[in-house]
């Protein structure tokens, strides 16, 4: 099992998660995905690169230092990104009756695997 | 944005706005331009429009070499602007798709809102209608009439 399957498969087994994916930041592309069926990784990961990136030029804007983690919540569940090293973003799509707390320590831990 | 078709408008529309790219090009396989969005003069479109149809049939012919099917997408990365040429299939044929992009958008963008526009492209596409094939003796005058309408001169 390679490091990036063994990040995806830790936090896709934290209870709520519906799928995970690992997106290279600067192109929106997927690297890896562990999703459940129904889950759309080629917009989770083009969406969510685009974001983040926009989130981390806002905070270096604003002079502070870039998100180690960002959630957007919506109705029925939420997106999850932590940025990684390499240009890498992890992200996680959850359902609303997510752990949300464990599922932001696993990736915390997870995306540093990645380097 | 000008389109000789009505219906192409609305998908190309909302595939601008979402994608944020800077030129599109929407074009037959022969290199008949469809529509156009970004491009201020007709040399550029039709230049644009033969070099993508003959970049494609490239590919294609290189995939079938290669034992493949087709190529998806063929993406040109530069430092200030990329480019990515795309085949699909419509109910009028197949397609060409040319995009110009810059910094403020990623590829993963484009080919998300791409795919959209071609979904949105089948769907709407009028279907009792087939493209009359283009004959070398109308060639002049069918391209005058599409760089005038594509360009409104």
């Amino acid at each position: 099992m390679t490091a990036t399957q063994a990040v995806l498969d830790r936090v896709t087994r934290v209870p709520g998660v519906r799928g995970a994916v690992v997106v290279a930041a600067a192109d929106g592309l997927v690297v890896a995905e562990q999703l459940m069926d129904g889950v759309d990784g080629q917009a989770a990961a083009a969406l969510t690169a685009s974001l983040v990136g926009r989130l981390v030029r806002t905070a270096e804007g604003a002079g502070m230092r870039p998100p180690a983690f960002v959630q957007l919540r919506g109705d029925g569940g939420s997106v999850l990104a932590a940025p990684g090293p390499q240009d890498l973003v992890l992200v996680a799509v959850v359902g609303p009756d997510a752990n949300l707390g464990l599922a932001r320590l696993e990736m915390i831990e997870a995306v540093g695997r990645l380097a | 944005m000008r389109a000789l078709e009505p219906w192409v408008v609305q998908p190309l529309e909302t595939f601008l706005a979402e994608s944020a790219a800077r030129l599109t090009l929407l074009m037959t396989m022969s290199g008949q331009v469809v529509a156009q969005h970004g491009f201020s003069r007709s040399l550029d479109v039709m230049s644009a429009a033969a070099l993508g149809a003959g970049i494609v049939a490239s590919t294609e012919e290189l995939a079938r070499l290669m034992g493949a099917s087709r190529f998806e997408a063929l993406v040109h990365h530069g430092q200030r602007q990329s480019c990515m040429l795309a085949a699909f299939t419509t109910p009028r044929g197949r397609w060409i798709g040319l995009v110009v992009f810059g910094p403020e958008t990623s590829v993963g963008i484009i080919r998300l809102f791409f795919d959209q526009m071609v979904q949105q492209l089948a769907a709407v596409a009028p279907r009792e209608q087939t493209q009359p094939p283009m004959l070398a003796e109308n060639f002049e005058t069918e391209l005058n009439a599409s760089l005038k309408a594509l360009f409104g001169r």
